[in-house]
């Protein structure tokens, strides 16, 4: 569904010219979970915001779904955005001054959700997350790892089919970080398609896929059978 | 995304900053008030002067001296003397259909004095027919007749502004002597207070006999006007025409294009003075107008600072699917609640405001529907004008741009 043709992403200032992406190309299909690794500098978040078609690529090619991205107008991409993208970011990106259920109720608001539907779907979504109690608290009243479980639940809102996640657990401590991929695991067991932007080995290591970038080019591809389950390690 | 989310939103985001957002309203409220404030003065100032003009009679023609057009050739009438005491009488006695009153009047600045006191005031020589003409009513003793006239006799008729000042407030002077150019006038009466102030004040005045005008005080044939009441408004076109070729006629003039003397109607009076007056108020209206601009300006810089306080909320709302027109509706929405928040109070304060004035000034309070119309549409207008460019500057951030901006 995702299908990358010699990316490349030039970012100019009147000074220099610098290469974030150098003729990156991969496909990734429904269904799988994928961990973008790299140190910081090697062009992983612009990956990740091209894939998310928050940005647009110097040149190349980027279809997904068999659609071009770069032949669709700005609505379009709104649109995917809304619909097939749901965005987990490290800084959480929450509204600041807007309780837990409105900002999860955000994306279905700009997709024309009726009031009723939104509240209903908001609430369920909230409960998966374990924050069913917490529906009205603001932003600076919740945790970090609750900031960010706001975050996925206010990603999966639209029932999109490919989670985006930048760096999900940067900033978060050990224990919220294992909650967090915990649940970005079953969301991919149901089905949902899973790419994850980390630079830390043991967080790509829940991956079933880990891509590896260097300097703006894939160093290596590789599938990861020694997935961590979260959940099995748990049962134990 | 519906306009209630949309509503909300905006509502919240203002709601943050509660000091920012009541300066920006403030300058909107200001510029309404001062729009609607100074209409309201210059429309009550209009209706008070149109109502002074038409107390005046609005059945009157008023004949003047002097040629109809300008640079035309005068007739040759042989004489400086272009309106005539005679000219009134043959127009009394034609008998010219719908004719109510006739009077000649002829008025000169002069000095009056009783016993120590003095004012300077305008004395005005008239005939009996000018107590009709002009609508005066007598509140004691009584006015200038026919036998006044033939006898040139020395008496006068006070305004009461003059009795004021000659006699004080509320004497009746009625039988005693004031003297006009020296020379002694009995007061045979007091006319009632029509009001007006400075030159429009229609109580500084003083009547005699037009033949003791002529020849006693100020020594000429000629007289300033002639006026002409009709029986009803309906006759004042007519009469116009008839009085018109009738002075032709008497003063041996065949081409209206040469004629001597002018006529007008209360009404093109009516029509001058309110072409001035409303001059005036669109002036003051347009000072107004100025500060609203202003107003319109704070609100953009208002809107602009928000934009960039919150690239990254608008980063992350086009992260979930907001499409520009969205943001654009979203700051909009913003802008045109300030103006219409500002705007309702402007017309609040601004009608409160001219209410208040019209107490201490002397114009009548006018609430005129149509300023407080034209204030909201003005307001809103100013909202998405001056909100446009913000608004469209937040829809066209790239959200990548925006979602990084610290």
């Amino acid at each position: 569904m995702i299908a990358l043709k010699d990316i490349t992403k030039i970012y100019k200032n009147e000074h220099v010219e610098m290469k974030a992406l150098d003729g990156v190309s991969f496909r990734i299909k429904e269904g799988e979970f994928v961990a973008i690794m790299g140190p910081s500098g090697s062009g992983k978040s612009t990956l990740m915001h091209i894939i998310g078609v928050l940005d647009t690529p110097t040149s190349g090619e980027y279809r997904l779904d068999g659609r071009k991205v770069g032949q669709l107008t700005d609505d379009d991409l709104a649109e995917i955005r809304n619909k097939k993208i749901g965005f987990v970011f490290q800084s959480f990106n929450l509204l600041r001054r807007t309780s837990a259920i409105k900002n999860v109720m955000l994306p279905m608001v700009y997709a024309g959700v009726n009031q009723k539907k939104r509240m209903d779907l908001a609430k369920k979504l909230l409960s998966q997350v374990d924050l069913a109690d917490k529906t009205d608290s603001l932003p600076s009243q919740l945790s970090g790892g609750e900031q960010q479980r706001v975050a996925i639940a206010r990603a999966l809102s639209m029932k999109p089919t490919i989670i985006l996640a930048d760096e999900p657990t940067g900033n978060l401590d050990t224990k919220s970080g294992a909650e967090i991929m915990d649940i970005f695991q079953s969301l991919n067991k149901k089905g949902n398609t899973i790419i994850i932007i980390t630079h830390e080995r043991y967080i790509a290591e829940h991956a079933k896929r880990i891509i590896l970038l260097r300097d703006g080019k894939i160093v290596e591809d590789n599938m990861n059978h020694r997935q961590k389950d979260v959940n099995r390690k748990k049962a134990n | 995304m519906d306009f209630r989310e949309i509503f909300t939103t905006a509502r919240e985001a203002l709601l943050v900053s509660k000091l920012r957002t009541s300066l920006a309203v403030l300058g909107i409220v200001i510029g309404i008030a001062a729009v609607i404030t100074l209409m309201s003065l210059g429309q009550g100032g209009q209706q008070a002067v149109s109502e002074q003009i038409e107390s005046l009679g609005s059945n009157l023609i008023t004949v003047l001296p002097g040629a109809q057009t300008s640079g035309g050739v005068r007739g040759a009438s042989g004489s400086q003397v272009a309106l005539t005491y005679e000219d009134a009488k043959a127009l009394e006695s034609a008998q010219i259909v719908g004719i109510d009153a006739v009077s000649a009047e002829l008025a000169r600045n002069t000095q009056l004095t009783a016993g120590g006191t003095n004012t300077n005031t305008r004395v005005m020589g008239v005939m009996p027919g000018y107590q009709i003409a002009r609508n005066l009513g007598i509140a004691s003793g009584v006015f200038i007749a026919g036998q006044d006239l033939l006898g040139q006799r020395k008496v006068v008729v006070l305004g009461p502004q003059v009795v004021a000042d000659l006699f004080g407030e509320g004497a009746n002077p009625v039988g005693e002597t004031v003297r006009i150019e020296r020379q002694a006038f009995r007061v045979i009466g007091v006319s009632v207070a029509k009001g007006g102030s400075g030159f429009l004040n229609q109580d500084d005045i003083a009547f005699v006999p037009l033949t003791t005008a002529q020849k006693q005080l100020f020594g000429t044939d000629s007289v300033g006007s002639i006026s002409v009441a009709a029986i009803s408004e309906d006759f004042v076109d007519q009469l116009r025409d008839e009085v018109g070729f009738f002075l032709l006629a008497r003063h041996g003039i065949t081409d209206p294009v040469d004629a001597d003397f002018r006529m007008t109607t209360q009404e093109d009076v009516l029509g001058a003075v309110s072409q001035i007056t409303g001059t005036f108020t669109a002036l003051l209206a347009g000072i107004a107008a100025i500060s609203l601009l202003v107003g319109g300006i704070g609100i953009m810089n208002i809107m602009i600072v928000t934009v960039t306080e919150r690239t990254r909320e608008i980063g992350l709302r086009k992260a979930v699917g907001a499409k520009k027109r969205d943001i654009t509706a979203q700051f909009l929405t913003e802008a045109v609640i300030l103006t219409i928040v500002g705007g309702t109070i402007g017309i609040g304060l601004g009608v409160g405001l001219s209410y208040l004035l019209t107490r201490f000034v002397p114009i009548p309070f006018v609430f005129s529907l149509e300023s407080v119309l034209l204030a909201v549409g003005v307001s809103s207008v100013i909202g998405i004008v001056f909100g446009f460019y913000p608004a469209r500057t937040a829809a066209n951030l790239s959200p990548i741009e925006a979602l990084r901006y610290e």
